[in-house]
């Protein structure tokens, strides 16, 4: 059983469509389950891959 | 031996614990660990280096997301490696069971204890969820891959 906006579903009744998409800042991939022409659920997941980095500093005296 | 310039890596993760309070007055609102939260942002806002704290403004609405976010799970202190201070949510950031179907790519990780305080914005390619869950996977939390660096 999968939640849908159709209440809960039996996965084997819908159509299940797969995808991802990857580049230097996330690895994302998605699926989805389709009642004939409508898109009953989505689910996505991403995983981050560029970290947010501050790099540090310090002054001389002048 | 000869001394060395730097900023002493001790300091940089105890930037990220709160220890130094450099200001002219301490406002922090407690002596605990903080509540971090993440709020989810159409691709039509505006979050940036520039953003101050959380606001609702441009933030994601739909049924079962409840503005303001999720908190995040923080059950790892930040330390430090090599020069590097650093910090990861402990555990993936999830919205479950949600319906959000205008486009979003940014996520804003904030303090909400601390007057909702950003700490940084992260963006992805624009999604959308209907009935589903969206998940985002922290990457390794070391000093070459943690979500927040101070190197």
């Amino acid at each position: 059983m999968i939640t849908t906006t159709k209440g809960d579903m039996d996965e084997a009744l819908l159509e299940r469509r797969e995808g991802q998409f990857e580049d230097d800042n996330e690895l994302t991939k998605w699926v989805e389950y389709w009642d004939g022409d409508e898109m009953v659920h989505r689910s996505v997941h991403v995983h981050l891959k560029k970290p947010m980095i501050s790099f540090s500093e310090i002054g001389g005296f002048s | 031996m000869s001394n060395t310039q730097a900023m002493c890596t001790s300091f940089k993760g105890e930037i990220l614990s709160g220890i130094h309070a450099l200001g002219t007055t301490v406002t922090r609102a407690g002596t605990g660990a903080d509540t971090i939260k993440a709020a989810l942002y159409l691709a039509s806002a505006t979050i940036s280096a520039a953003t101050t704290a959380y606001s609702a403004t441009g933030e994601v609405t739909g049924t079962g997301y409840s503005a303001g976010g999720v908190t995040v799970t923080n059950a790892t202190a930040p330390t430090t490696s090599g020069t590097t201070g650093y910090w990861t949510p402990s555990a993936s950031i999830t919205y479950t069971t949600v319906t959000l179907t205008t486009a979003f790519d940014c996520v804003l990780i904030y303090n909400s204890t601390q007057s909702n305080k950003a700490i940084s914005a992260h963006t992805f390619g624009s999604q959308t969820v209907t009935a589903g869950t969206f998940t985002l996977t922290m990457p390794t939390n070391d000093a070459t891959n943690a979500l927040i660096r101070i190197a």
